[in-house]
């Protein structure tokens, strides 16, 4: 009952056998060793475990590994390029926008996304867009500052400060 | 600028914003959970839970569950019954049981564990155990738990007649009692501060690898205090011959522990237990729903707060009485000569020497608890009644609250100051921060707003709360867990070339000591943080310590770095003395370099003395530039703050919306502004959730109502307001850096400011109180009630 499945995990082609009833998200973590995206429920409300999948953020404990065959994933382990850090990366990293760092994969992976279908996104559009991710430590402030940051940086423009308003 | 900084940005000692070391590993998908450990040979488990809060277990047939492909094993108490493993002590010296051999006494509680090859496989199995249970009626009402008609629920204690844990009290009884007789103005309100969950993102969990050639354990887990851990894995383990020495705790990076990964769970024990039996690592990571429903609580006090004074409004005097549902068992992890935490605390800001606060514990069927939820153990509730009975009092005689605090705010020349229930506050300027979230939120003008709103019928309301804290447990004359007392460790190593190697007792779950422990031992040896390198969580390599929790990373062990960082900079003057061939009295130190003094040209650097430390150190001193403090402090810290809301509630729908959030809070000296900033911008978020959103709901027969993410409503960040964020520095006086720890104050601090600001905007309608959290259905059954809205 097993199923062969080709998946392309940031990049490269891999084939595998897999349980049809596989999540993604165990997929990706525990048969392709990429821990970087995280599980923090059973309910798909924490999205702690985005990724893209064929570009477009999904929560992939709510998909099955065998939806994903012949797909792209992008997980956070692909951000980052030769060239360096995915601006995002750098901007969350910039504005203190993690603690434990838990949420923050799939913060990003969701990030991705909204940047890429509006690239200068108001604070309240960038709650509403990042509002299927919880993060139980930043209290979000600092991650609207890291996604408005990357944003700048998308479009080639001047960056914003990261020094705290703290007055 | 938020703080001098007496060391240069390529220093980065106190008061930099500087950058975190540890999120490079974060943004890139490197940071290293426990789930993520992955061990030659591991097994899984998954945990076979009770649908029942209260029932007898008549049989558990294992026969299926056995047959399923992948199942190993399936362990009941019964087996761990054989090797005296089926009860293990709490953090409180009760007793819980690890698996049950004939009762369950709580929904979800552990009543087998299935070991398998697989995650989905361990998840077959737990389906497949058949559990016939014979249900009893639960208690659930901690009022009625002390009824005669309720069952003696802990009959495993010999001699239990009753469902009361324990009783404690402290202040003047007779004297309040009396000012309480006379007072011109008495005010009391029932106050519940409802049972919540921490709810880190990252559940618990953990991998037990025990080799039975070394007979040695390797205990990978999710702990707040990896130390203590140890020690509580030998006392209940050793009679197996898992002694101390043949225990090493990691606790790998933390997903959020907010005192959640405090306790020792079921789920570790029957690990270790296995792994101990079968010889093979196993790995066991909880569900979030398992999570909700299982692990340790917070907060449940039903307080009863009253308070006396005058008509012209000077506090005279208050009076607490608290009862405590524990659930199952006390599961807290309070210092042992403090049941009830520091709930004393609860006097608040202000001047007034009469206070009588007393607390009753019971029983009931409900999860076992419970810890202190980013709280310096049970602060948050102390907070929550003193500043809504604050209020109230105020309402009351009609006086504006900000006026009425200023009026009985205790005075910054009064400290150190006596609290009537035996606290000694090191510091505090509370006038100074409530004037600064005044002038920040622009409050004058908001009382102007708000009367011409009140004339068009439109709520709006404004809520303040001035609180204290007390944290980092703590002295040693006072506070231990489990008898060991409360200190906590640094030790710091530098390498011949100048860099370093620290590490402490503490654990990181997300507020960045590996910079902030860098920061202060590079303000105090000038070595650039950038090369200094933290470690904590390995109980092989770390020195003892109690862990993170309450606050009391920065007052205890960042202390101790400091202290430890001082004894290297006194070697480091008798090192330059010797190389530059003069007294020790005559150098001059400046962050990174001792000088001679009038002639500052002849001077050393920090790393030419360390480098000397190994290949030319003065003859009769030991070689080598290392040093291990364990800082004992001789009081607790007080952080402090005002904190601001403004909220707006829609007539139609009872909508409340946070429109502004002012918090201005004083942590002492600021080590590093940037995760001060942030951690009391998460601590606002964990704050305005039990204030509006969360609550652990149980019905009558012991079922929760909403144990899972999709009902439990944590904030995201749209619930979230834009936090706004400011500080005031009183240095902490007895504390080697000045600094007071801040991680708790926001979550503290928050949710009276919330309850304050709507009970503040329902006022007119005669609406004096709702408990937290405060929903628009809450909001609209309080207005219906006072016919201002009707009935759909
Ligand atoms: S793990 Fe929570 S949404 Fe996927
Ligand atoms: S940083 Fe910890 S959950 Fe977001």
């Amino acid at each position: 009952m097993e199923k062969e499945i080709t998946v392309t995990l940031n990049g490269e082609e891999k084939t595998l056998t897999v349980e049809p009833r596989l999540l993604l998200v165990h997929l990706i973590r525990e048969n392709l060793n990429q821990t970087g995206t995280h599980i923090g429920c059973d309910t798909s409300n924490c999205g702690a475990c985005t990724v893209l999948l064929d570009g477009k953020s999904v929560k992939s404990c709510t998909i099955l590994a065998v939806q994903a065959n012949g797909k792209k994933i992008t997980t956070v382990e692909g951000l980052a390029t030769a060239e360096g850090l995915h601006p995002l990366q750098e901007g969350f990293k910039e504005n203190h926008a993690l603690h434990c760092g838990f949420c923050t994969p799939g913060m990003m992976m969701r990030a991705v996304e909204l940047l890429e279908k509006n690239p200068n996104p108001t604070e309240e559009e960038i709650r509403w867009g990042i509002s299927g991710n919880l993060c139980r430590c930043t209290g979000y402030n600092n991650i609207v500052l890291a996604v408005q940051y990357a944003g700048a940086k998308m479009r080639g423009e001047k960056l914003p400060s990261t020094e705290p308003i703290f007055v | 600028m938020i703080q001098e900084c007496k060391t240069s940005k390529a220093i980065s000692g106190m008061g930099h914003s500087m950058k975190r070391k540890e999120d490079a590993r974060f943004i890139q998908g490197k940071g290293h959970y426990v789930d993520d450990i992955k061990l030659d040979g591991m097994l899984y488990m998954d945990i076979v839970r009770s649908p029942y809060a209260y029932a007898k277990i008549k049989s558990i047939k294992t026969e299926k569950a056995l047959a399923t492909p992948g199942v190993i094993a399936v362990v009941t108490g019964r087996d761990l019954e054989k090797y005296n493993l089926h009860w293990m002590p709490t953090l409180m010296s009760d007793t819980q049981m690890v698996l049950p051999t004939d009762t369950v006494m709580y929904q979800a509680q552990e009543v087998a564990a299935v070991i398998a090859s697989s995650r989905y496989a361990a998840a077959d199995g737990v389906e497949a155990v058949e559990v016939e249970y014979e249900v009893m009626k639960p208690v659930m009402d901690p009022y009625k738990s002390t009824d005669p008609s309720s069952p003696v629920l802990r009959t495993d204690k010999k001699g239990k007649k009753d469902n009361k844990i324990w009783h404690w009290e402290v202040g003047d009884k007779e004297k309040t009692d009396k000012l309480f007789e006379t007072a011109e103005v008495t005010v009391k309100q029932e106050i519940y501060v409802p049972r919540i969950h921490v709810a880190s993102i990252e559940t618990c969990g953990c991998v037990a690898d025990y080799d039975k050639v070394n007979n040695y354990l390797t205990m990978y887990m999710t702990t707040q205090a990896p130390h203590a851990i140890r020690t509580v894995i030998a006392l209940v383990a050793g009679h197996v011959g898992l002694t101390e020495e043949k225990i090493r705790v990691v606790s790998p990076d933390i997903g959020g522990g907010f005192g959640g990964k405090v306790p020792v769970y079921p789920g570790y024990v029957i690990a270790i237990a296995v792994s101990f039996l079968v010889g093979k690592p196993i790995k066991w990571i909880e569900d979030r729903s398992e999570n909700l429903q299982a692990d340790s609580f917070a907060r449940d006090y039903h307080i009863t707060a009253e308070m006396a004074g005058t008509k012209a409004g000077k506090i005279q005097g208050i009076r607490f009485k608290v009862l405590a549902d524990h659930g199952y068992t006390d599961a807290s992890a309070n210092p042992s000569k403090f049941p009830a935490g520091m709930f004393s605390i609860c006097t608040g800001s202000y001047d007034y020497d009469t206070a009588f606060v007393e607390a009753d514990a019971v029983y009931t069927n409900k999860p076992p608890g419970g810890v202190a939820y980013r709280c310096s153990f049970r602060v948050t509730e102390a907070v929550q009644g003193i500043e809504r009975i604050t209020d109230r009092f105020a309402q009351t005689i009609g006086m504006d609250p900000a006026a009425f605090r200023f009026k009985n705010f205790i005075k910054k020349e009064q400290f150190p100051w006596k609290s009537p229930t035996g606290w000694s506050y090191d510091s505090g300027d509370y006038q100074l921060a409530l004037h600064k979230a005044m002038d920040v939120i622009g409050y004058d003008d908001l009382r102007k707003e708000q009367v011409e709103k009140r004339k068009k019928g439109e709520i709006m309301g404004i809520g303040i709360c001035s609180f204290t804290e007390v944290v980092g447990a703590g002295p040693s004359k006072d506070f231990d867990i489990l008898g060991i007392k409360m200190f906590d460790s640094a030790e710091i190593r530098v390498h011949p070339t100048g860099k370093a190697l620290a590490r402490f007792g503490t654990k990181s779950q997300g507020q960045g000591h590996e910079t902030t422990y860098a920061q202060i031992i590079a303000e105090e040896l000038g070595i650039p943080a950038e090369n200094i390198q933290v470690e904590e969580g390995d109980t092989d390599t770390a020195p003892y310590g109690l862990g993170t929790y309450a606050s009391r990373s920065t007052p205890t062990a960042g202390a101790a770095a400091a202290v430890a960082a001082r004894k290297l900079r006194d070697k480091a003057r008798k090192i330059a003395a010797y190389l530059l061939e003069v007294s020790e009295a005559d150098l001059e130190w400046e962050p990174g370099k001792f000088s001679v003094k009038g002639a500052p040209e002849k001077s050393k650097t920090i790393q030419e003395i360390v480098f000397a430390a190994y290949t030319n150190h003065p003859p009769g001193m030991e070689a080598g530039f290392e040093a291990t403090h364990y800082y004992d402090p001789p009081n607790l810290t007080f952080p402090f703050g005002s904190y601001i809301c403004v909220v707006d509630i829609d007539k139609e729908t009872c909508e409340i919306k946070v429109r502004r959030f002012v918090a201005i809070d004083d942590c002492g000296n600021i080590i590093n502004p940037m995760i001060v900033q942030g951690q009391v911008h998460g601590g606002l978020t964990q704050g305005i959730a039990p204030a509006m959103y969360e609550e652990l709901i149980y019905d009558e027969e012991g079922n929760i109502l909403n144990g899972t993410f999709m009902d439990y409503l944590v904030p995201t960040a749209v619930e979230s307001p834009h936090w706004e964020t400011g500080h005031t520095i009183t240095p902490c006086p007895h504390h080697p850096i000045g600094a007071k720890g801040v991680g708790e104050s926001p979550t503290v601090g928050a949710p009276p400011a919330i309850a304050n600001a709507i009970v503040d905007a329902l006022l007119p309608y005669g609406i004096t109180n709702i408990d937290i959290p405060i929903t628009p259905y809450k909001v609209w059954k309080a207005l219906k009630e006072k016919g201002v809205v009707k009935a759909i």
